[in-house]
């Protein structure tokens, strides 16, 4: 379907008679900032790195970006961005290369890296550091970039695996922003996060525990389901049911 | 109090990385943790938080500083003093190649204790860690590392735990966990001085520091820090939560205006006595927003940390 980036149908893992992701089914909309939540062990970056392309299901089928997560891994892998707290940037090169390289290696054109570049260096307002060494920034302003890089080849979907872990309050919104700006233009945004007013910031958030989807909704309407102040407490609530202790 | 009172007594510390470059920690008013103190350390990225974790735990010397921790000068008594504090790095430290176990039988062993000695101290963790005793660390989950950490970190029985962050990466419920240990520490007499990016972290701190490029702006309790906040603050809802944050920025009543859960908050402007219901008019007239509630709001700790650098006026 046109209006789905993500689709998926009984997904699951299992190392040997542990089953990390069990049976998992859900979709993501197009134009959504979706909020994968869980607890520590629950299997959230099992399940991201079988949606990103980086390893297999044991059974289950779905498709993302509207390729087949079985047969068309790597064509997932050029309509998606990803990117962790933990970013990889070159740090002795400058800004502008490490633009040309991410781009270079996503195949995008290089006449077309440049005018992506400037315009997306605008918007995040890193335009005057354009040639200073990655290792002379502020942690912030490394971030911005790493988001940048991972959105230069205009990816359908962009996977943000905790993207403000350890980030202070101030620098968190400011990244939250970001996100918001690209899913204006359209990108569909997959986010993890231990913070729970992030929580808010998504359209709908699925909860994980033990490997299973046990809820899915706005976070209003969980917090109704669950007669629940805030995110935080429905996560309480339901995590409590865990049995996995990691 | 008397100086025997006090487990930290900064009277100046500063320490930079090069020259041209501010320094990373300039603490020239200094501070004091009191014995006993949960004494918690905010700030962002690059305030020094880290810097100054390791000049009190004697990792790196300062270019300047009068400083003791539990009556040692870090410069002088550093060898003494290594063995009665206990540091967590907010990087994973331990050795992923040795098993749980060896991990904590080593630790002890270099400070010339062993596992039993000290157990009561960790009980209540490692018990959790146990039936993964043979598993090397590194092939350990996120809060399992974490829970390893404090363990070998707490091994010696240290008389001031320094954390650094200890808490980054893990989930609401093992977050609540860990401080609930540190409560339970804080009852045996142990100072314990932790940074955080989390304001309810922050909340559960006796004192908090709020630092900034090097300094200290604001040391006090988080009840206290809350109470001396003197803006009028409100927080507004929207049907269109993205485009109501760009709106409420170009009201010309509205100082600083952020993201916060599922309201924005916004610092009115001291002196133009806009009220709540002027803000919703503003919004549902001149904005064309639909589902609009403006409240007041009373500040929380995290509203505080937002505005610390703001002027009265929330710019």
């Amino acid at each position: 379907m046109a209006d789905n980036v993500i689709e998926v149908e009984n997904l699951t893992k299992k190392f040997g008679d542990f089953t990390a992701v069990d049976h998992i089914s859900f979709e993501v909309h197009r134009g959504e900032i979706f909020g994968f939540l869980g607890a520590n062990g629950a299997g959230k970056t099992t399940a991201m790195k079988m949606l990103t392309g980086l390893s297999f299901p044991t059974s289950g089928k779905g498709t993302v970006a509207g390729y087949d997560i079985w047969t068309q891994s790597e064509l997932i892998k050029k309509h998606i961005g990803y990117m962790s707290q933990k970013f990889a940037l070159y740090s002795d090169l400058t800004v502008k290369d490490n633009i040309n390289i991410f781009g270079g290696i996503y195949g995008v054109p290089r006449k077309e890296i440049r005018l992506r570049a400037d315009e997306l260096m605008e918007r995040l307002g890193l335009v005057d550091e354009r040639n200073e060494r990655v290792k002379d920034l502020p942690q912030g302003w490394k971030q911005k970039l790493a988001f940048l890089v991972s959105i230069i080849h205009r990816p359908e979907i962009i996977f943000l695996d905790e993207p403000t872990g350890g980030v202070d309050p101030a620098a968190r919104r400011q990244f939250w922003e970001l996100i918001y700006d690209v899913v204006d233009r359209g990108i569909t945004a997959f986010v993890t996060t231990h913070y729970m007013d992030e929580a808010e910031y998504c359209n709908r958030i699925s909860m994980m525990v033990d490997g299973r989807i046990e809820a899915l909704d706005s976070p209003s309407a969980l917090k109704r389901r669950y007669a629940a102040e805030s995110i935080g407490e429905v996560f309480d609530i339901l995590a409590r049911g865990a049995k996995r202790t990691e | 109090m008397e100086d025997s009172c006090y487990s930290i007594i900064v009277k100046t510390l500063r320490k930079g990385y090069g020259r041209g470059l501010p320094p990373a920690v300039d603490l020239r008013d200094g501070f004091a943790v009191p014995k006993g103190e949960l004494f918690g350390v905010i700030g962002p990225d690059g305030a020094g938080k880290t810097t100054l974790f390791r000049l009190l735990t004697t990792l790196i010397s300062p270019d300047e500083g009068e400083v003791t921790v539990q009556g040692l000068d870090i410069i002088k008594d550093y060898k003494q003093l290594r063995t009665i504090v206990g540091y967590m790095p907010g990087k994973f430290s331990l050795y992923p190649d040795l098993s749980v176990a060896e991990n904590l039988n080593f630790f002890a062993s270099v400070f010339g204790t062993d596992v039993k000695s000290n157990y009561h101290l960790i009980e209540d963790i490692y018990c959790r860690l146990e039936p993964f005793a043979d598993r090397k660390a590194g092939n350990l989950s996120g809060g399992m590392k974490q829970k390893l950490a404090l363990c070998c970190t707490l091994i010696h029985s240290p008389q001031v735990l320094f954390l650094d962050e200890p808490t980054t990466g893990v989930d609401p419920s093992s977050r609540r966990e860990f401080w609930e240990t540190l409560a339970r520490l804080k009852k045996t007499g142990m100072t314990i001085v932790v940074s955080t990016a989390y304001m309810d972290e922050a909340n559960r701190c006796d004192r908090v520091a709020m630092m900034k490029s090097g300094r200290f702006l604001k040391v006090d309790s988080p009840a206290d820090i809350v109470a001396s906040f003197d803006r009028t603050l409100v927080a507004v809802r929207s049907d269109d939560m993205f485009r109501l944050l760009q709106d409420l920025r170009s009201i010309e009543a509205v100082g600083r205006c952020y993201t916060f859960g599922d309201t924005h908050h916004a610092v009115l402007k001291a002196g133009s006595g806009a009220s709540p219901e002027d803000i919703a008019q503003l919004l549902e007239g001149r904005y064309g927003h639909t589902g609009v509630e403006v409240t007041l709001q009373t500040a929380t700790l995290e509203d505080c940390y937002m505005n610390i650098d703001t002027d009265a006026d929330g710019r």
